[in-house]
């Protein structure tokens, strides 16, 4: 156990590693630079100018020596300036929106894993019946209907024709209510897919059979016995849960105007801003894999079935 | 006792056969044992096929979604025929005009006919979807198949690689790749194509490690089938299955992609028209016009839920023991 916990953790390092350098070959191996934007409109620099700032940036050297810098500066958390807001470092910039990113996402995943939990046993409880129907639609759609799509619905429906909720902003916690809703309805729906697939393996179970046999009313079967076995394999989903979580973010953020990391995230792209890609990119694959890795280790903790 | 062994072996896998077919204990007899490894590997594929099809068709959802699909394909053909106006022309007397007789879903804010549009843009959401499956799949089986037939050295570094890979959130990496490359339906091609891969390779390199341990590969091997025969005739149509339902998935996965892609800018260039770009700059002033974006959402609401449904079905009707 801890010499997998180990291994992993010593594999992280270079995970970031190759991530770091796939996005920075994707972004000096394809045409165009940040200095002759390809832009409409965009100001065409003197040549005499654009060296000087090729110079000022840095951009001017071979890139293996450009690479060699950024990751022994980025090592100690030093991103440098954005190209595009040229006052403010990246750092900065992300100091400010990734906690307001990190809790829609945080309040979004709670909501997933209570609602799609309740959804899944219930269509597991009443399987084929009404509820499974409602249950299984709901999350059909959840997993299937884009999420900026969904947006557009929940606008109309929550803004507009039931006035309760504001269409935008991150003032007050009303305002947080629909980008929650819509960035947790895809992995409520694959939470609850996989607890009514999970539920309804375990409650065929011989031990399920056994707890009934002897008595024991259904609240005590469903949630003692077979909830507690089901909950296993659900944990596994937790991992690409955060990735959808996180690059969902970016399109609810978009619509409902939240001041988060997701507005950076094509900002950055169609802009070149180069430092601003590698710190978004990193921190989103940097989370995702340490995610993942809690998740793996959790799951060994909670099955001890599991050997590493 | 010899020959009744074939026999049943043929009648186990084509139970569908019609009997008038000819008689296949003679048909075994006669033949090369390296012919008869592939005539039952043949039948065996065929009457899954078939059992599948039925399977699909008792599935009420799966069938109502494959007729959405069959029907989204048809507007996809026929746009040019069924869009009442060209997907440009514009009539600047009429602005963001909501439904009426004459534009049907109304007008966008250059005063181009909504209805035309729409239909204009399932032709790119069933582009995108088919052609990046095409390039996805013609990526990702054979590098899949290499890596789980070769194994070794190779196998390990095409493993390793594929990690990297997974561990990108995906969608970030193709938004990447489209702000790098422009927008253009070309583009979203080589994006998908080039991210999409890892997933199928993956499937197909579990299946051929499975696959290639069995007797019947084992027997071909022996009769001196080379490495390609191999793989074409007796591995890949056996590992077909999940390769198949994973491109029923990656259809909509794709059309999802391209429409999350327009939204944001990145993906069609306009003026051809994506439902994603028209939720995109329809959702900006969706408080004054509404209908700019509820249609093209709906479309991609409908649309994904029909390949889901119709996906959901043919994973359930090709695979049973997933249910």
């Amino acid at each position: 156990m801890l010499h997998y916990a180990l291994s992993r953790v010593l594999w992280l390092p270079p995970t970031l590693l190759a991530m770091a350098l796939v996005t920075f070959l994707v972004m000096h191996a394809t045409p165009g630079s940040p200095l002759d934007p390809i832009a409409e409109g965009a100001n065409p620099l003197s040549p005499e100018a654009q060296r000087n700032l090729a110079k000022y940036y840095g951009l001017d050297r071979p890139l293996h020596e450009q690479f060699a810098i950024f990751v022994s500066k980025a090592v100690r958390g030093d991103f440098g300036n954005s190209f595009v807001y040229k006052t403010r470092t990246v750092r900065e910039i992300l100091a400010e929106t990734f906690p307001v990113s990190l809790l829609l996402g945080a309040m979004a995943l709670a909501l997933a894993v209570v609602g799609g939990l309740t959804l899944g046993i219930l269509a597991a409880v009443y399987q084929n019946k009404g509820w499974d129907y409602v249950s299984v639609t709901l999350a059909t759609a959840g997993v299937a209907v884009p999420n900026f799509v969904l947006a557009v619905f929940l606008i109309i429906l929550f803004s507009f024709v039931l006035p309760l909720f504001p269409t935008g902003g991150w003032e007050s916690p009303r305002n947080w209510v629909l980008p929650t809703v819509a960035l947790a309805l895809a992995p409520m729906g694959i939470i609850a897919r996989f607890t009514r697939a999970s539920m309804l393996e375990v409650i065929r179970a011989d031990y399920t059979r056994t707890a009934r046999a002897k008595g024991l009313g259904e609240t005590p079967v469903v949630f003692k016995h077979a909830l507690k076995n089901a909950f296993i394999p659900i944990v596994t989903l937790l991992g690409p849960m955060f990735a959808a979580v996180g690059t969902g973010s970016f399109f609810v953020e978009s619509i409902f105007r939240v001041p988060g990391m997701g507005r950076f995230f094509v900002l950055s792209m169609t802009g070149r801003d180069y430092p601003m890609i590698m710190a978004v990119v990193l921190t989103y694959g940097a989370f995702l894999a340490i995610m993942n890795l809690a998740v793996d280790l959790v799951y060994g903790v909670l099955d001890p079935r599991i050997r590493y | 006792m010899a020959s009744s062994t074939p026999a049943s072996v043929t009648k186990l896998g084509g139970g569908l056969r019609p009997p008038s077919d000819a008689s296949p204990q003679e048909d075994l007899r006669g033949q090369s044992p390296r012919s008869k490894a592939a005539t039952s590997g043949a039948s065996r594929s065929s009457s899954l096929w078939r059992d599948g099809a039925r399977r699909l068709l008792r599935n009420r959802l799966a069938v109502a979604g494959g007729c959405v699909v069959i029907l989204l394909c048809l507007i996809a053909i026929f746009a040019d025929v069924l869009a009442p106006l060209p997907y440009t022309k514009t009539n600047f007397a009429r602005l963001n005009e909501t439904p009426s007789r004459a534009y049907w879903l109304g007008t966008d804010q250059l005063g181009r006919d909504m209805l035309s549009r729409m239909i204009y843009g399932a032709r790119v959401s069933m582009l995108v979807g088919l052609g990046a499956q095409v390039v996805v799949v013609l990526i990702g089986v054979p590098i899949g198949a290499l890596s789980g037939y070769v194994g070794g050295r190779t196998d390990l570094i095409i493993t390793r690689f594929i990690d990297v890979m997974y561990a990108f959130p995906r969608l970030l990496f193709v938004i990447l790749v489209m702000s790098m490359l422009g927008a253009g339906l070309i583009n979203i091609f080589i994006a998908i194509g080039f991210t999409g891969w890892v997933g199928i390779a993956r499937q197909t390199r579990a299946q051929v490690l499975v696959i290639k341990e069995k007797e019947y590969v084992d027997g071909a091997r022996a009769l001196g089938a080379g490495f390609g025969r191999l793989l074409r005739r007796h591995i890949m149509p056996n590992a077909l299955t999940p390769i198949v339902v994973a491109v029923t998935f990656g259809i909509p996965e794709a059309i999802f992609t391209e429409a999350a892609l327009s939204f944001i800018g990145v993906g069609i260039n306009p003026p051809t028209p994506s439902w994603g770009q028209m939720v995109g700059e329809g959702q900006q002033y969706i408080r004054s016009y509404w209908h700019l974006c509820v249609f093209p959402s709906i479309a991609i609401a409908v649309t994904m839920l029909a390949f889901t449904f119709f996906g959901d079905g043919v994973r359930d009707a090709l695979d049973p023991k997933l249910k």
